[in-house]
């Protein structure tokens, strides 16, 4: 006669050492497997898309940093190249260099911390974190050098960027470049065959192809899944058509695939970053834009391949200083939709490393 | 043989030394842990209360007494107050059997190392307790966790000290050192493996840590205690590694065995090295999941330490006085093999569940 | 390169099929009416030289006098993608098909525009609000 049980429901509530941000999910359990899960968001929502509506184009760009703070490089990328594309600005080809070279260093930053933040899931008690942000540091320090911050750069400008390369940072950057593969093959000697890693994430939280076609994942969620979807590659933008780097793919869409994915792609992005220094030429890094620009009536929608995934802006202007629609096409959001499919049937400690490995910042999630 | 004749005399002089070597040792490896885990973590450790840091322990003792005791509204009072209490007595008690030296201890009791056994166990039921009578879903979670993982790592434990008891001859911890002429992890390397893996999970540290995973379940069975009691929790987290980390030093490692040094400075140097092993061990390797510690504990170390129990006896019998050396070659090979062979067997278990 | 397939061509291959639907293609958009859009949407996923298997965005636009919706949709397979828009004049009870059947990818920017402008979705499995708490009043994206 089986025994009768209620379902048990959990609340992983808005402060959480773990949920990333400030994300809730409110579980239901019976003994320790799940067997529901609901998402609830908006706790960092703060109406971004309605602010930019009442500032100009160009007071935007801070609000655009605001939106994934982990990589603020890439979405003021996907802003001011919106923007271009509606208002009709040519970028010189020195500031393509550089946008190139610091949206792939933001790239391994935010893949740097989110696989430290996933093997944190599992358990490895901050070690393997505190390697990753060592690394993080002379990121870090470089892009101090070139915009003065640390964490939001405001560095992109419409036509170009802001402020030119000071002579150090070319040297600093080759010598960071030149160590960093070691580094990466630190971690995955430590990681990457680990037993207790392999049991924990190989398997879980399987995303098949069908569903992550269906739901619109992009990005390493995506590319997991064994789709060979990148924008650099389909739909090229400024000047990725001009280096040689290729795009991993992972076969079985678990957690441990999405990781490895993570991975690889630090290494493509350091291919990337040493054909850019050879290539950079000389020259201006900015077209003269006006300050109060006012772009012909119509619309634009420009997308990169952010670290999350496809970060895409959607402007619609009516030719005064200020948008009359912005709307921000979020990739983390998007990642989210098959949470609950992903996480349903495994164990509630799974539930964590399963958001854990789709690298979520709630930022851009509720705007 | 006591070191004095007086009973009383001996008696208290003893539980005066017990006293202040487990908290003074427990505070001690509280700091030798926040920095030796900073150290591998390229970062230091506290380095701002006192010189070196040395005063953290006593920092965090007067934090913790001058908390506010919460106690929840609902929760079963009486029980609450009664679960750090259960919790931290029997982990003191084991060291009542724990020989410094020879003569050097309080009790020697002729039933030693089965004393130590039976007193650890009481520890989970204090968990659970703690548990129950938070009135909180998350601690009560944890706590049965705990108590599952708690009770299957009991019996690997149990059944490797047999082997180390058929060797030696005697269950007294005096007893056991002084047949240590070749300490016994090298003739009983698996054994020494088996009891090394349990008594992590029996203190709760990674990789066995998963009732006081604070990414998962914010620390388990303890959330709901502040101030004091949270404090004897704590504590005897801490003193019960140090409890099995001697019992290790005792029964594998030769206890106070070793030239030129004097004895009981041998034994802490053991002690010492078991929990540097402890310590690295948690800052380097990620957590199981509830159901891979217990594949783990059943389907793993179960049948290897009935295994090394089988083998241990065949030795004993039949080869009683052969030199120690080719048996020790045989018995670490075996281990290798068993092991490996094992491992190709095992499946961490676990899974999809359709729902 | 994506291949940004040019609205009038896209529109006249639909008219033969969907007769009366269209209401009108610019260069870049492809402006349809509501009622036929699931026929359209649903074509456009299943007719092979189309295979619009991935819906890049969805989001709403309020010009005073309507709301307008636009469906971005993209090929994986051709690499190819098309904007699509929907106009409701209504502005006190919008109410539109939902794409979730379809593209499951829907799900969350359809509460979204839910949430922000107040335009209902018939057919989605769970249209609550989603960054706003129940019982925000009004809705904030909405001009004026």
């Amino acid at each position: 006669m089986p025994i009768k049980t209620e379902p048990f429901i959990i609340n992983m509530g808005p402060q959480h050492p773990s949920t990333h941000g400030v994300f809730r999910m409110r579980v239901t359990l019976d003994g320790e497997v799940v067997t529901d899960i609901e998402p609830v968001i908006g706790y960092l929502h703060r109406g971004i898309e309605k602010l930019a509506e009442g500032r100009t184009y160009k007071q935007d760009i801070p609000l655009c940093d605001r939106l994934d703070y982990v990589c603020s490089m890439t979405n003021d990328l996907a802003y001011c190249m919106t923007v271009e594309k509606l208002a009709g600005v040519l970028v010189p080809e020195r500031a393509e260099y550089i946008r190139v070279i610091m949206a792939e260093l933001q790239r391994i930053v935010n893949h740097l911390i989110a696989v430290g933040a996933f093997i944190n899931d599992l358990g490895a008690f901050v070690t393997p974190f505190m390697y990753m942000f060592r690394e993080r540091e002379k990121i870090v320090d470089l892009f101090e050098m070139v915009s003065g911050q640390r964490l939001l750069y405001n560095y992109m400008r419409f036509g170009g960027v802001s402020h030119d390369l000071p002579e150090e940072f070319l040297p600093a950057l080759k010598k960071f470049i030149d160590k960093m593969p070691g580094f990466i093959e630190e971690y995955d000697q430590l990681l990457a065959e680990n037993e207790i890693v392999l049991a924990r994430a190989k398997g879980v939280g399987i995303l098949s192809r069908d569903l992550a076609l269906d739901i619109s994942a992009s990005g390493p969620v995506l590319r997991a899944s064994g789709v060979d979807w990148d924008i650099r590659k389909a739909d090229p933008y400024s000047i990725y058509d001009s280096f040689a780097f290729d795009i991993p793919t992972g076969n079985a869409g678990d957690s441990y695939d999405r990781y490895w994915v993570r991975m690889q792609e630090i290494r493509q992005s350091v291919r990337i970053i040493k054909q850019a220094i050879k290539q950079v030429p000389a020259g201006k890094v900015c077209t003269p834009v006006p300050l109060r620009l006012r772009p012909p009536a119509g619309e634009a929608y420009a997308r990169i391949e952010s670290p999350k995934g496809e970060l895409g802006f959607y402007l619609v202007s009516d030719n005064s200083p200020k948008p009359y629609r912005f709307h921000i096409r979020a990739p983390s959001l998007i990642n989210l939709t098959a949470l609950r499919d992903m996480i349903v049937g495994w164990k509630l400690a799974d539930a964590i490393i399963i958001f854990g490995s789709i690298d979520v910042t709630m930022a851009e999630v509720d705007r | 043989m006591y070191l004095f004749d007086n009973f009383w005399m001996h008696f208290v002089v003893f539980t005066a030394i017990i006293i202040v070597f487990v908290f003074g040792m427990a505070m001690g490896f509280i700091y030798i842990e926040r920095r030796g885990i900073g150290r591998f973590q390229i970062r230091q450790g506290p380095n701002r209360t006192g010189p070196l840091g040395l005063l953290q322990p006593v920092a965090d003792a007067v934090k913790v007494l001058l908390k506010e005791d919460l106690i929840p509204a609902k929760g079963d009072k009486f029980i609450f107050w009664l679960a750090p209490i259960i919790t931290f007595v029997p982990v003191f008690m084991i060291f009542a059997v724990v020989p410094f030296q020879r003569g050097a201890l309080l009790a020697d009791l002729n039933i030693g190392i089965l004393y130590v056994v039976a007193v650890s166990s009481v520890v989970s039921v204090g968990v659970f307790m703690a548990g129950w009578s938070s009135n909180n879903k998350y601690a009560l979670v944890g706590a049965m966790r705990d108590v599952a993982q708690l009770i299957s790592y009991e019996i690997p434990i149990v059944l490797s000290i047999v082997g180390v008891v058929l060797i030696a001859g005697s269950l007294s911890m005096v007893r056991i050192v002084e047949a240590q002429t070749v300490p016994f992890i090298l003739l009983q390397p698996l054994g020494f493996l088996i009891f090394f893996l349990g008594s992590l999970a029996e203190v709760n540290r990674t990789p066995f840590d998963l009732v006081e995973a604070d990414s998962e379940i914010v620390a388990g069975y303890n959330i709901e205690y502040s101030g004091m009691k949270f404090a004897m929790f704590f504590l005897a987290e801490y003193c019960e590694t140090l409890a099995l980390s001697a019992i290790i030093a005792i029964i594998y490692l030769g206890g106070w065995n070793g030239p030129w040094l004097p004895p009981f400075l041998w034994f802490l140097a053991k002690v010492f090295f078991v929990f540097f092993l402890i310590i690295w061990i948690r800052s380097t390797i990620p957590r199981l999941r509830i159901d891979q510690v217990m594949a783990f504990a059943w389907k793993f170390l179960l049948p290897m330490a009935l295994i090394n129990l089988v083998i241990t006896g065949i030795q004993v019998l039949f080869w009683q006085d052969v030199l120690p050396w080719p048996l020790i070659f045989l018995n670490v090979a075996i281990m290798i093999v068993l092991i490996l062979l094992w491992s190709r067997m095992f499946k961490l278990g676990g899974g999809r569940v359709e729902v | 390169m994506t291949l940004v397939l040019s609205a009038p061509e896209v529109a006249t291959k639909l008219e033969s099929h969907f007769p009366d639907s269209i209401v009108e293609s610019r260069e870049e958009s492809l402006v349809v009416k509501s009622e036929s859009l699931l026929d359209i949407a649903s074509f456009l996923k299943a007719a092979p030289e189309y295979d619009f298997n991935y819906l890049t965005h969805i989001t709403a636009i309020d010009y005073n006098s309507y709301f307008e919706v636009v469906y971005q949709l993209t090929s994986t397979v051709h690499n190819n993608s098309l904007v699509m828009k929907v106009r409701i004049d209504e502005r006190n009870n919008p109410v539109m098909p939902s794409m979730v059947n379809l593209w499951r990818g829907a799900d969350f920017q359809e509460r979204e525009i839910y949430d922000l402008f107040g335009i209902e979705f018939e057919g989605h499995p769970n249209l609550k609000r989603i960054f706003l708490w129940e019982g925000f009043p009004g809705y904030p994206l909405r001009k004026g």
